[in-house]
Parts: structure tokens; C-alpha cells; sequence
């Protein structure tokens, strides 16, 4: 049994590996010239470059996700937060002369400020985080409309085009900053005890409480980091189309993000983070969009495709899946061992 | 004394009454019957949509499919009527079982593999609004004289307003949704599901029969408000409808069901419908105030409701445990 689980978690590291390289290659085969990376003025182009670029801003959101996801909650509002910094990082830009990186911290100060708000209903008045952090998706993109006064703010400012569409050492400066961020939460994450207190909290809140860990913080800063990682991510989609769209920034990104995390393996009911494998889960949905558009299948496949592959994960990753499959092969066993012994398949597999 | 279950219901008699006589006395056209019965027709398809969402939550699930069901039923719709050249009757009729059927599957998946109703639906949201993108990407009018004729039935009430056909559609597929929750054993059987499954699976409630039947329903009544969204608008359109699960949600928070599940009246979500509609319709009179000002007074209501429902539980619990 325990050498089954060791296999089974391995399994659980590869599949999402696996698939992100089959359908590299699978797209690399129907569209030639998908892997050719060039050099041009010492930056590199390409569609895997392209993958990475436009994978950014759901990576960020995704990596918040999947720290909200560990402490067994969920985090909704990560669009409208996206929507509201890019709102900030637009009209400071414009209405103010203050320099950029006082405009930047402002804008992320105001994703941590959502965050705190989501924590606060989750942890303090003990409120579903489904529910808590909806009142700010639905509230959330009305104060970025109120931000913006309903017009789509257009603004132009050196380094956040730079932030948008520059590069770096050949790489796009956004990926450098994911790159730098998903780096410094795996560092905390891995290496400090914080990642196994999160994780504790997800599994059991009471008796990570009994052990001394304060939940209730460590619960609402997974809100706080995932409000950083939505604002982040609202600077750099802002700074791409140097404009802030309080109505389209961001839209369905959340559930990207909550994909890449399922994808990754992570359980929605918590406890247990794997912070690189929702990054190549977010890389599979972004490879996977532009496969679609790239083989000239018409781009209303996508949302077929995508849910089409959540359905299948759901169903291969459900416990109960595996213990059908399991009792299948045990029932085959007994089977050849002895023809008696069919009565309890069924009825132990019940739990409360 | 008042049943402190009975106290979320009567806050949203409150909150309607007040922002309907605060209409009233601000504005001498709210007066009007024809507000009330523009109310009735233009938030038809939302309250329907939010019954079938008072089961699912009744039984502490979640629905998130409803909104792309809406546009995908509509464009089904519009797909067999002109270009197979189906009676709308019968289009209205596969629509529906399409609808039901995809409900099923959905609670299927949520009871027998036991993954959180949440995610499904979720999928089920992308599906819905991807096979509505496969059949028809534009928007398509929907002109057969069938439908233009069902929209032009209209009862004159005193005063200027009436009741049209979706208005009054809406109103029987009220009626029937309190029946069923109400009158039903499966009806009983939701309520049991929220309040406490297990004990509920104890006292020979069938738990899985009852999920599969609950997003079945919520399908059936997502599919009528697509077929009611169809008429309503004379087209098609595959981004029809973004959104409105969320909407619904609040409608029936509002409405004063519990989120945990198990407590809840059907009328309930109709009221809160309605005070979505009046914000709507308040803000429209005002003229000065932007659209944006409907989703921030929703938020703020949700809030108020969701706290309201926290503080009434830790009450109850507070005074049992002395």
C-alpha cells in the first residue's frame, strides 16, 4: 500500500510534465516552425516566447490561487482586484505627476488592501471564501469603473511600457518579474515553515490551531499575497495595452487560474500546494489557447477544449475514481484466488 | 414571537418595501403599475435562473452553468428554428430536455465522483458557452411569428402597466417552484440535503437520486430562462447572459437563503430578484448616477445579507449552548 502511494504521488508530479511536452510536441507537428526560436536585435522571438509572454499575468494570479487554495479557500475577486489596480496604476499615471514606482506601490498597496478585505470576511466573520471574495467580483469591477469614472484610461509612461513589452537579457522583462516572484514564493514557501503552516491550515484548521499555529492570520495573508499577485498581474496587463478597461482587464482569469491549480494536482479541499506544477498547468492552458489558434481551428474551440480537459482531470484525479479502479483490480484478485468474497465492494467506500 | 429563520426573509420584505416606497415618493412615474410590471418582465429571466439556483443552494451547492446555459439554450434554439425549419414548440421542447439532461449529467458527476459542485459547474459554464460559440458565433434574430406572437400576449392591468407573457411565464414557474419545494418530498429531501446530509442520509433521504434531481432542476429552470431570454430579446447571441450566475447568487442571498443550506424560501429569491430590478429602475430614474452604481449597491447588499445570516446563526448558537 505505502509503495502504491509513492507511485501514485510521482504519477501526480509527471502527468502535468507529460502533458505539457505532448502537447508541445503535438502542436510542433500539425504547426511548422512552433519550436524555431530566433534572435532579433538580441531578443528572442517565437511561439514558445509568445507562450511564456502571454502566460505571465495568469501565472502570477494562478500562483496566489494556489496559495489561497492550500488554506482551503478560494479567491474569486482576483479578476476584479486586476481590474481595480490597473484602474490605480492608470489614473495616478495620468492625474498625477508622482514618480513610477511610488504610482506601482500604490497600485499593489490597493490589491493588498482587497486582499485584506477577502481575509477579513473569510477569517474574522468566518464566511465561505466562495461567497466572500464574490461580493468583491461583483462589486469590484463597478469601483474600478468608479476609478476610471467608466472611460477606458489610456496612459503613457516609459518604464511601464517597459513592464509591458520590454525585455531584459533576451527574455521579456514580465517573465523575469513572474520568474523573480514565483521564485521568492517557492523560496518562502519551501525553505521557511510558513508553507507547512498554510498547508496544516488547509488540512485541518482545528488541529493546526491545537498545535499553536495562528490560522486566522496565516489565513488571512494567503488573501493579503493573492491581492499582491492580482495587482501585479493588473500592472502588467495595464502596461501592455497602456490602458486600464475596467470591464475587460482580467475577465475569466480567475478561472484560468483556479484551472492551472486543479491541473496541478492541488485538491480544492487544501492542504497540499504544488507551486511550480500550477505554473506548468498554467503553461498547458496557455500553450493549449495558442495551439488553437495557431492550427487554424476557429477560436471557438478553446472553451470546449478547456472544459472538455478540466471535466477529464476532475474525473481521473475524484478519489472515487481510484478506488473503483482499485476495487476493480482487488475484485479481479480475489477473483482468481478464490471464487468467494464479492460481497464488500461496494458498501465500505462510504464516508460521511 | 418571529422564528429568528423567518428574520432573513422578513429583511428582504423590508429592504424591497422601503426601496419601493422610496421610488414611490421620489419619483411621481414609479407610482405607475407599469413600473412594477416592467419589473416583473425585465428581471423575469433573472428570477427564474435564481429559482433553480434557491434548490442548489438549498442543498449547499453552487451552479455557476446558468448563465452560459441561458445563451447556449438560446442559440439552440435559434439553430432549430431556422435552419431546420422546427415549430418553435417543439425547438422550445428539446431545449429544454438539452437543458435537463445537461443538469443531470452535472449531478451525476457532482454525486457519484464526489467532486465539489463548484468546479463542475465551472466546467460546465466554459462547456455551455463553447458549444453555444460551435453552433453560432453572432448574433441571430429570432423572428418566427410563433415567438413575436408569444411576446405581443399582454393583460392590461389599472394604470398604464400589463402583464406580458414572460412576466406571467415567470410568475407559474414561481408558483411551481414553491409547490415543489414546499409540497414535494424531493422538496423536503433539498432541505434535509442542506441542513445536514449526513443525518439526512441517516433518516433514508437518497442523497445521490436527490443531488442528480436538484441540478436537473436547476437546469430545467437556467434552460426556461434561456427559452423566456430568447423571447425577451428576439435573438441568439452566444455572450448572452455573462454574468447573470452571479447575479442569481445575489438574488438568492438577498432573498434571504441561507449560503450554508437548508434554510430558505423560494418567494424569498423572487423578492430579491425584484430588488435588483428596483436598484436597476432607481438608478435609471435617477439619470445622474452610472450604471456602475447597480453592481456596488448589489455588493453592498450581498454584504449586508451575508452578515445578517452570520450574526443571526452565532444568536441562535449562543442561545442554545446558555
Amino acid at each position: 500500500m505505502k509503495k502504491n502511494n509513492f507511485l501514485h504521488k510521482h504519477q501526480k508530479t509527471l502527468a502535468p510534465l507529460l502533458s505539457l511536452v505532448l502537447i508541445i510536441l503535438i502542436t510542433a507537428s500539425v504547426t511548422p516552425g512552433f519550436l524555431s526560436i530566433r534572435m532579433v536585435d538580441g531578443h528572442l522571438f517565437g511561439s514558445l516566447l509568445d507562450i511564456l509572454h502571454r502566460a505571465t499575468p495568469t501565472a502570477l494570479v494562478a500562483l496566489g490561487m494556489a496559495v489561497v487554495i492550500g488554506t482551503r479557500g478560494i479567491d474569486l475577486s482576483v479578476g476584479a482586484v486586476i481590474a481595480i489596480s490597473g484602474a490605480v496604476t492608470a489614473v495616478l499615471t495620468v492625474n498625477t505627476d508622482w514618480p513610477v514606482w511610488v504610482v506601482i506601490l500604490c497600485a499593489l498597496g490597493t490589491g493588498m488592501l482587497c486582499g485584506l478585505w477577502n481575509g477579513i470576511l473569510v477569517s474574522v466573520f468566518n464566511i465561505q471564501p466562495i461567497v466572500a471574495t464574490l461580493i468583491l467580483m461583483v462589486a469590484g469591477r463597478g469601483i474600478a469603473q468608479m476609478i476610471t469614472e467608466g472611460q477606458i484610461v489610456t496612459f503613457h509612461s516609459d518604464v511601464l511600457d517597459a513592464i509591458g513589452n520590454g525585455y531584459f537579457l533576451a527574455f521579456p522583462i514580465r517573465v523575469w518579474i513572474a520568474i523573480g516572484m514565483i521564485a521568492l514564493t517557492v523560496l518562502v514557501m519551501r525553505k521557511t515553515a510558513l508553507g507547512l503552516f498554510i498547508e496544516a491550515v488547509g488540512a485541518n484548521v482545528r488541529a493546526s490551531r491545537l498545535v499553536g499555529i495562528e490560522a486566522r492570520l496565516l489565513v488571512l495573508s494567503a488573501y493579503v499575497f493573492s491581492g499582491l499577485c492580482a495587482a501585479m498581474s493588473g500592472i502588467i496587463l495595464a502596461a501592455d495595452i497602456r490602458g486600464a478597461d475596467a470591464n475587460n482587464a482580467g475577465l475569466w482569469l480567475e478561472l484560468d487560474a483556479i484551472l492551472a491549480v486543479v491541473l496541478a494536482g492541488a485538491s480544492l479541499a487544501g492542504g497540499r500546494i504544488y507551486l511550480l506544477l500550477t505554473i506548468v498547468g498554467v503553461l498547458i492552458i496557455q500553450t493549449l489557447t495558442t495551439a488553437i489558434l495557431t492550427s487554424g481551428l476557429p477560436v471557438q474551440y478553446n472553451l470546449v477544449v478547456k472544459a472538455t480537459i478540466i471535466l477529464a482531470v476532475l474525473l481521473v484525479q475524484s478519489p472515487k475514481t481510484r478506488q473503483w479502479i482499485s476495487d476493480f483490480f482487488t475484485k479481479k484478485k480475489r477473483a482468481a484466488n478464490s471464487s468467494t468474497g464479492k460481497a464488500d465492494t461496494g458498501k465500505g467506500s462510504e464516508k460521511p | 414571537m418571529i422564528n429568528e429563520r423567518n428574520l432573513p426573509i422578513l429583511a428582504t420584505l423590508l429592504v424591497f418595501i422601503m426601496l419601493y416606497g422610496f421610488g414611490m415618493y421620489e419619483y411621481k412615474g414609479f407610482r405607475d403599475t407599469l413600473v412594477f410590471s416592467n419589473l416583473l418582465t425585465d428581471n423575469a429571466f433573472l428570477i427564474i435562473t435564481a429559482i433553480g439556483m434557491t434548490f442548489v443552494i438549498l442543498s449547499g451547492g453552487i451552479d455557476l452553468s446558468v448563465g452560459s446555459m441561458i445563451a447556449f439554450i438560446g442559440v439552440l434554439m435559434a439553430y432549430l428554428i431556422s435552419n431546420t425549419g422546427m415549430h418553435p414548440l417543439f425547438a422550445i421542447g428539446i431545449a429544454l430536455v438539452v437543458g435537463v439532461a445537461f443538469g443531470a449529467i452535472m449531478g451525476v458527476i457532482i454525486a457519484f465522483f464526489e467532486i465539489q459542485a463548484f468546479i463542475v459547474t465551472l466546467a460546465g459554464m466554459f462547456l455551455f458557452r463553447g458549444l453555444a460559440y460551435l453552433i453560432n458565433l453572432d448574433a441571430v434574430p429570432i423572428d418566427h411569428p410563433f415567438i413575436t406572437g408569444l411576446y405581443d400576449i399582454y393583460v392590461p392591468l389599472p394604470g398604464r402597466g400589463g402583464l406580458t407573457f414572460i412576466a406571467m411565464a415567470m410568475l407559474v414557474l414561481l408558483a411551481l417552484g414553491i409547490l415543489i419545494a414546499r409540497r414535494t418530498r424531493f422538496g423536503m429531501s433539498v432541505y434535509a440535503l442542506g441542513g445536514d446530509s449526513h443525518s439526512a442520509a441517516l433518516l433514508g433521504v437518497p442523497v445521490k437520486k436527490t443531488i442528480i434531481k436538484i441540478y436537473a432542476l436547476s437546469g430545467f429552470y437556467s434552460a426556461m430562462s434561456g427559452v423566456i431570454f430568447a423571447i425577451y430579446t428576439g435573438s441568439a447571441y452566444p455572450l448572452a447572459a455573462v454574468g447573470v450566475e452571479l447575479d442569481a447568487i445575489a438574488a438568492v442571498v438577498i432573498g434571504g437563503t441561507l449560503l450554508t443550506g437548508g434554510v430558505g424560501y423560494v418567494f424569498g429569491t423572487f423578492l430579491g430578484g425584484m430588488i435588483q430590478g428596483i436598484i436597476q429602475t432607481l438608478i435609471t430614474f435617477d439619470g445622474s448616477l452610472n450604471s456602475w452604481w447597480t453592481k456596488l449597491a448589489v455588493g453592498g447588499l450581498l454584504l449586508f445579507f451575508i452578515l445578517l445570516q452570520k450574526g443571526i446563526v452565532y444568536w441562535v448558537k449562543k442561545r442554545s449552548a446558555a
